[in-house]
């Protein structure tokens, strides 16, 4: 996705964007290196794994706000969208130690486990707002438009995917085949708008919408 | 409780989401033409129905594979398998859902004749250059 980012012009716009796939091209890597070191069933790679997933997870929420800026550009309202994903984010991280406060035992793994499905979920409210200001304000960029909607798929099969973990903890064996899947959607959704569709490509949006 | 109400929001989401994204992807070709050589390959009718989207994927099959048009091929046949079980459900309920069902379907017929009209030129052109090396 960089790659094409490149070729395409399009890495100082949507830089956030580029540092989120760079990093999570350098998670993979450590995962792939923690696994041949330790083993699946490794503590180390159990940890590794939630916790490098969390980071990457607040940086996609930093790409979302940037996607955020983009929208509203031309209100100049970038500094109250920073305020405000700020402000979220601890939120959300206080309000994920509260709910595992209780449980003591294994208070960090089950907070890692709460605080990704608190993401999700908030970035997928995040992303479905960015999508209502989008139709509102009548934005027309079909890429922004792609980058937007991609995101929304991306978030909404995660947070599904976590709250079933936590319902049914049973399913979970089943359930971990989900996120890699799901992951290869989002670089394959981003390269395809970056590299077919051109920044000047125009859209209604009204006319993708399926709630207006 | 809390799981459950996120479940339920993510999947109204993810329906709202998929199905705009898939859109977005389809509205790129609503305004190309069906070539010619596509109406006379398939006996297509303009506009084009939902019926004839399995000859024409078949067709597409057939034709030497651009990289680039792999995934949304995908996505797209998967959106037209999900528009047919909200067919088979959720329009025996509501009626109105019938009409809109036909119509995007109809759109995703219209979408992968585009592509088998590029697929179509993609070799012609191979075989140009093959001819003349």
């Amino acid at each position: 996705m960089i790659v094409c980012a490149v070729k395409k012009q399009a890495i100082r716009p949507y830089i956030f964007l580029n540092i989120y796939m760079a990093a999570s091209l350098f998670v993979s890597i450590g995962r792939y290196n923690i696994l041949q070191h330790f083993g699946l069933a490794s503590n180390e790679y159990v940890y590794f794994y939630y916790y490098s997933d969390t980071l990457l997870t607040i940086l996609l929420y930093f790409a979302l706000t940037s996607l955020y800026s983009r929208v509203f550009s031309e209100m100049h309202a970038e500094q109250y969208v920073k305020l405000g994903a700020v402000l979220l984010l601890g939120g959300t991280a206080l309000f994920s130690y509260g709910v595992v406060h209780q449980a003591e035992s294994k208070l960090v793994t089950h907070f890692v486990l709460e605080l990704q499905q608190n993401l999700y979920f908030v970035g997928l409210v995040l992303t479905y707002l960015l999508w209502a200001a989008v139709l509102k304000l009548r934005e027309t960029r079909t890429r922004l438009i792609q980058l937007v909607l991609s995101l929304g798929v991306y978030f909404s099969l995660l947070a599904a995917n976590y709250a079933l973990r936590n319902l049914y903890p049973g399913l979970s064996t089943l359930l971990q085949i989900l996120p890699p899947l799901v992951g290869c959607f989002l670089p394959a959704a981003w390269v395809y708008a970056f590299w077919r569709i051109p920044e000047e490509a125009r859209l209604v949006p009204a006319r993708v919408a399926v709630l207006r | 409780m809390m799981a459950v109400f996120i479940l339920t929001c993510s999947i109204i989401f993810l329906l709202q989401f998929f199905i705009s994204y898939c859109r977005s992807l389809i509205a790129s070709s609503v305004r190309e033409p069906i070539s010619q050589e596509v109406q006379e390959v398939t006996g297509m009718s303009r506009p084009a129905a939902e019926e004839e989207f399995a000859r024409v994927v078949q067709l597409l099959q057939l034709c030497p594979e651009r990289p680039e048009e792999r995934g949304e091929i995908s996505l797209i046949r998967a959106y037209f398998r999900m528009l047919g079980v909200f067919r088979s459900t959720v329009a025996r309920v509501v009626p109105s859902v019938e009409r809109w069902t036909s119509s995007e379907r109809g759109q995703c017929t219209h979408f992968v004749a585009v592509v088998l009209g590029r697929r179509i030129a993609f070799s012609r052109n191979l075989f140009a250059q093959q001819m003349s090396n």
